[in-house]
């Protein structure tokens, strides 16, 4: 995926030199392998900063407004689900199709670094992407292996690669795959028992610190003022009580029902591994199954909990 | 949704109740109001959100 680099880079100094945007927001390395990071470029000189490759697993949709100029326009790169955000923003007004250009990006996935790190014991100090084949080298050892075999669970769900909008495209589009079983995450906790359930959730968030990281990488969780940290009145205890946990992951999901584009970054920023998508996975399932519904696909629809319609599933009313 | 989402985490889903009431429906608030106290009340006191204090 790194071939199309090049591409993105050319794109975003002609925009940059002619002055058709005036920032670019797209990925750059980090401080250390595998940590690639987002970054706003504002002068053509500054594009070779700009990276793409299979650990910008993080959501670009989510730097948009706030990086937004007063006037003039912002380029961002969007793989699949980042664009899929984008729509998400734009219906929800909080960015206009006319100040964004979007660099597509079709996307073959995003690898998960955690287990990419547990091949190892100590430092990873090298990760290099080819095609398919990753080397990633510490002081002990290197690994070579398969790109696919390291996938995020979000990016082997995924089947909305290509970008849904966008004004060029970084590359050729990628192949979608359709799914015998979407949600089969889903339904494995689905046929447990009701307390194995509640045993499964709180075995998930028991490490949960309260950082809020998957809520900030969240494009969704743009709310000047969380729930969480009001303080009049004050939803939810501020500390590690489970039931102040319970309630912020309960909250947290259930305001992106119908919105989620399972695009990981919330995932993807938690520093205690913590697979918070179990409880939007569940969300987005049932959106599809009540709804017809998939986050982020149609410019013209405002999502379903938004609207009203007379066909709407209403036998929980009694 | 909601109720979906709480059941799939484990809580009852007899606990979440939904229902359309006019103002002009008292008699039909009132047996709403007893169905929900009943099922709750056969669901016992819930521990899952209690708070421990300790002293
Ligand atoms: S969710 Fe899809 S579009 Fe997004 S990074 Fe994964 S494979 Fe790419
Ligand atoms: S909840 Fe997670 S997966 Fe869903 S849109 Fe937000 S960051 Fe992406
Ligand atoms: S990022 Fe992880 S640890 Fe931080 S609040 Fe979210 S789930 Fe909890």
């Amino acid at each position: 995926m790194d071939t199309c680099i090049e591409k993105i880079r050319a794109i975003c100094a002609d925009l940059l030199a002619k002055g058709e945007v005036q920032k670019v927001i797209g990925f750059a390395e980090g401080s250390i392998p595998m940590a690639s990071r987002p970054i706003a470029v504002t002068s053509k000189d500054d594009v070779e900063k700009l990276v793409f490759n299979a650990t910008c697993g993080l959501n670009l949709a989510n730097y948009v407004s706030d990086a937004l100029p007063k006037e003039g326009k912002i380029a961002v790169t969007a793989k699949g689900c980042d664009s899929r955000n984008l729509v998400t923003h734009m219906v929800e007004n909080q960015v206009s199709r006319d100040r964004l250009y979007i660099i597509g990006v079709p996307c073959t996935g995003m690898v998960d670094k955690r287990k990419i790190a547990a091949l190892f014991e100590d430092e990873i100090t090298d990760f290099i992407e080819e095609g398919d084949t990753l080397t990633i080298v510490s002081a002990q050892k290197k690994e070579v292996v398969s790109k696919k075999d390291m996938l995020r669970h979000n990016c082997r769900m995924c089947t909305h690669r290509n970008p849904v909008v966008f004004d060029v495209m970084a590359a050729e589009p990628v192949a979608e795959q359709s799914l015998d079983q979407p949600f089969a995450d889903v339904d494995q906790i689905a046929a447990m028992d009701p307390e194995a359930r509640w045993a499964h959730f709180q075995e998930l968030t028991k490490n949960c610190i309260r950082c809020y990281a998957c809520r900030n990488a969240c494009p969704l969780c743009y709310c000047p003022t969380c729930f969480v940290d009001e303080s009049s009145p004050q939803w939810v205890g501020k500390g590690q009580d489970k039931t102040d946990i319970n309630t912020f992951h309960f909250l947290r999901a259930f305001h992106c029902a119908g919105r989620c584009t399972d695009c990981g970054a919330c995932v993807e920023a938690c520093p205690m591994g913590i697979n918070v998508r179990d409880f939007t996975r569940k969300l987005n399932k049932d959106a599809l199954e009540l709804f017809g519904w998939e986050a982020g696909l149609d410019m013209e629809k405002r999502p379903p909990l938004d609207v009203y319609s007379p066909d709407d599933p209403d036998d929980f009313i009694k | 949704m909601m109720g979906n989402l709480l059941e799939h985490v484990g809580v009852e889903r007899d606990r979440l109740h939904f229902s359309w009431i006019s103002s002009a429906e008292a008699t039909k608030f009132v047996d709403v109001v007893k169905e929900i106290s009943d099922k709750v009340r056969a669901l016992d006191t819930d521990k899952k959100f209690a708070k421990e204090y300790t002293k």
